[in-house]
């Protein structure tokens, strides 16, 4: 990446001049506006916390308001990253806890959950209380039918017969009534309009086969259906109920990312006074004053200021950008170091954050109408069966037969086509295809993952974060004097002890460096190996650190703050063209030179080469500068790469190759890589990407090598294998079944065995995918070995 | 066969304890941070302060 290490320091001076000159302190925000009042007097606010990276936040955050009087609960959401307080209006106010939360290091943002996202939650609430209704009552029936079946072979007496089948009645309706209400009230709002969905025929198969099991009952016959209805049902139901919990899960992202945006901006008016409004009332063309620490709140261009940006959230690009006069910035990003004084290009719509926002909304709804595999032979299926129903019907009719066994040998026929082996085939091989996927450190967000992983014939690799390690590794320590005698060629080990003792700079300024929070600061102090930071180390902000070290003054940072000249800059840029670099200088002794670039990861040719041979197609598609992209195709040996591409082009990259047929598998992790991630037929992100990355991600890797990407599709391959073979097998029982069945000869023995025979058979078969992956879990501590 | 007057209302029983038990889970929000919970069992919040002594 390019980075201008010298800052201008007039420009600087100049917001500071504007500011010192009495120039009225913006308004705070309000914070009590956002509060809403809780039924026992209390005062309730939602933030969306930023920076929550682990557990320790959690702690942190909860112990640190623990036992403040008048707060009644501080409580943090792991999942959703949310934090939820109560307070009594009396004792302290809204103002102070979000005061108090900054002083512990965490960012806020008022979430407003917004009437959708309640109704949303509401629908999984009820989709959850009738699965485990459903389950209940499925595992209760089916012990009474084991033993009504049992006993039908055997000596089973009528009235025991009679009792069961009363007692079953007993818990399927009024279960089916529950639990079913999903079922029946969609395809009811759907026949109101005369159209009919997939619930329809689910509907009308429960009910039909609930009332004729209870007339089955009233004649006491041999045969009742209860336990097929149920079980039927709460398949169902934990289908939809893990469907619908990735929907809420990529409607949370938009949430967030609503969240992030600042509400409110700073303008500068004409007369030079600031004032805080909000930002739609701001349009492109006004000035904005943005301080440091704070959020920018709008695209724009730089009209005055120096300082360093947080980039992160739309690139995954750890190490802040310099920006000076002229820079673009957006918003969402943060602002590090300087005051910026910022012309508006674009602020309450139309900023790179809404595109991001629109482009992954969009993406998402295109995949959920995505089809499945399950669902594709449930679809193909579904009218075969009822085809046969119909037909084994009219035929007994046409043969002469009593309406009545007719109508039983039909719905026997409809029932013993729904076994519990088509509704385990799939979910079972999921099962155990991601507990495989997780040993090796790829965490599945979603069962179909999988499918979708196994059908990848292409790989587009985001660059930065992705392909290469989020932290910047050390180059080398080069100093001046050596560079002057050409005795370096730009390449020394950063460890070499050389007249210039490179080592020991190495050694001093990573004490200077460990008490410094920059990212370059903290990558130099682990490459020094992390030492005890300089007790009188002080850092000045947007240029370096500065200590007294034995009478000396040592300074670590641009090359401005350690009185570099501008031709020594010169011969150190062109040691390290691509670089970051950062200078060390004691007193007036020849500066040494840090240069600073994101490694590949440790296995990234191995893995690229192999993943090639295998058959994909590699692509890189970058949001980064095209040498530096282009430096990764060639040390990849990859020659089809993109550099410079905005989140939208990416999308449209991905969509042209959709559009040759291509199913592609995308590979990223910064905010600009989320709408691709969601648009890819699949997607992985790495475990160091953007919270909003991972979740717009199908998976999640975990560790530094990139090797997870090559056993995941491995993995999927043989997945898809099981499943295929899976789907295979419980049709044949049913090619095997039906016509049985169709003939009215279904002996409780024959829907015993196709039911539970069936079913095992299946689970049996999606277990057998474990079987020699012993091999590799000696590799898997290595993988799933992760940086703290 | 007596023994099943017994028997399966003991079963059903105990199913819906297992039912209720569920849905008091659902309804004190116990699924609504999956995340949380795994780390908040290591944290000694809960414990009477130690500094005050």
């Amino acid at each position: 990446m390019t980075v201008r290490i010298e800052p201008v320091g007039g420009a600087a001076a100049i917001v500071d001049g504007a500011v010192s000159a009495g120039a009225p302190v913006p308004r705070p925000r309000d914070w009590s506006d956002f509060a809403s009042p809780r039924p026992d007097g209390l005062l309730g606010l939602d933030l969306v916390v930023e920076g929550i990276t682990c557990a320790a936040c959690l702690s942190v955050i909860e112990h640190g308001f623990a036992g403040l009087p008048g707060v009644a609960k501080a409580r943090l959401n792991l999942t959703n990253r949310r934090l939820s307080f109560e307070w009594n209006p009396a004792l302290i106010n809204a103002g102070d806890l979000v005061r108090r939360l900054e002083r512990l290091g965490y960012r806020a943002q008022p979430f407003d959950p917004g009437r959708r996202s309640m109704e949303e939650q509401a629908e999984a609430r009820e989709l959850l209380r009738a699965t485990a209704v459903a389950g209940f009552a499925s595992m209760n029936v089916m012990l009474l039918s084991v033993a009504v079946w049992a006993g039908n072979v055997s000596d089973i007496d009528p009235v025991t017969r009679d009792f069961f089948h009363w007692l079953s009645a007993l818990i399927a309706l009024p279960a089916a009534v529950y639990a079913g209400r999903p079922f029946f009230r969609s395809a009811w709002r759907a026949l109101k309009v005369f159209r009919t969905n997939m619930d329809v025929p689910i509907s009308i198969g429960i009910i039909l086969t609930l009332l004729l099991s209870l007339w089955q009952t009233m004649r006491s016959a041999e045969h009742a259906y209860f336990d097929s209805a149920v079980m039927l049902l709460f398949f169902l139901l934990v289908g939809r109920t893990l469907d619908q919990s990735m929907r809420r899960r990529t409607r949370a992202v938009a949430e967030d990312l609503a969240a992030l945006k600042s509400s409110s901006a700073v303008k500068i008016l004409a007369d030079g006074t600031l004032r805080e409004v909000p930002l739609s009332r701001i349009e492109p063309g006004d000035i904005v004053f943005v301080r440091p620490g704070e959020r920018i709140p709008v695209d724009g261009i730089i009209e005055a200021g120096v300082s360093e940006v947080d980039y992160s959230l739309i690139t995954g690009e750890t190490i802040p950008v310099p920006v000076a006069i002229g820079d673009r910035v957006y918003a969402g990003t943060a602002d590090l170091m300087g005051a910026l004084t910022i012309r508006v290009m674009a602020a309450e719509r139309g900023t790179l954050l809404d595109e991001v926002n629109r482009l992954l909304e969009a993406a998402s709804q295109a995949k959920s109408a995505a089809m499945r595999l399950s669902d594709e032979v449930a679809r193909r299926y579904a009218p075969v069966v009822h085809l046969a129903a119909l037909s084994t019907f009219l035929g007994w009719m046409a043969m002469g037969e009593r309406s009545d066994a007719a109508l039983v040998t039909a719905v026997s026929v409809l029932i013993i086509t729904c076994p519990c082996a088509l509704a385990l085939a799939v979910p079972a091989v999921q099962v155990v295809a991601s507990g495989m996927l997780f040993r090796r450190g790829v965490l599945i967000r979603s069962g179909d993952a999988i499918e979708r992983l196994a059908a990848v014939d292409t790989i587009v690799f985001d660059k930065t974060g992705t392909l290469t390690l989020p932290e910047p590794v050390l180059l080398n320590a080069v100093s001046l004097d050596r560079l002057a005698q050409g005795l370096d060629s730009g390449a020394i080990p950063c460890r070499s002890d050389g007249p210039i003792r490179s080592g020991n700079a190495l050694e001093a300024s990573g004490r200077l460096a460990a008490a410094s929070s920059h990212p370059l600061g903290r990558a130099l102090a682990a490459a020094a190996g992390n030492p005890m930071p300089e007790p009188s180390a002080r850092e000045v902000p947007g240029r370096g650190i500065e200590a007294t070290v034995d009478g000396e003054r040592e300074r670590l940072g641009s090359a401005e703050f350690c009185g570099l000249s501008g031709t020594e800059v010169d011969v150190f840029r062109a040691a390290y063209p691509t670089a970051s670099i950062v200078y060390w200088r004691r007193g007036t002794q020849a500066p040494v030179a840090f240069g600073f670039r994101q490694g590949l990861r440790s296995d990234a040719k191995q893995t690229i080469a192999a993943l090639k041979a295998e058959g994909y197609r590699i692509e890189i598609l970058s949001g980064d500068r095209v040498d530096a992209v282009s430096a990764a195709a060639v040390a990849l040996d990859l020659d089809v790469w993109a550099a410079e591409q905005s989140p939208t082009e990416k999308v449209a990259r991905l969509q042209t190759l959709a559009g040759q047929g291509r199913r592609v598998l995308m590979v990223g992790d910064g905010l600009n890589d989320a709408p691709a991630l969601a648009a890819a037929h699949v997607s992985l992100s790495p475990i160091t990407a953007v919270h909003l990355s991972q979740v717009a991600a199908d998976a999640v890797f975990l560790g530094d090598r990139l090797a997870a990407v090559a056993h995941a599709l491995a993995i999927a391959r043989r997945a898809r294998r099981a499943m295929a073979e899976n789907l295979w097998i419980s049709i044949v029982y049913n090619v095997v079944a039906v016509p049985i069945a169709v003939l009215g000869m279904v002996t409780p023995l024959v829907a015993a065995l196709a039911m539970s025979g069936s079913s095992l058979v299946v689970t049996v078969n999606a277990l057998r995918l474990r079987l020699g992956d012993a091999t590799v879990e000696t590799s898997t501590a290595e993988t799933i070995e992760i940086k703290p | 066969m007596n023994v099943l007057a017994f028997l399966i209302p003991i079963a059903l029983f105990l199913g819906g304890v297992g039912l209720a038990g569920f849905m008091w889970t659902l309804k004190s929000g116990q699924y609504d941070d999956i995340e949380g919970a795994k780390w908040r069992i290591l944290s000694d919040n809960d414990l009477p302060k130690a500094d005050e002594n």
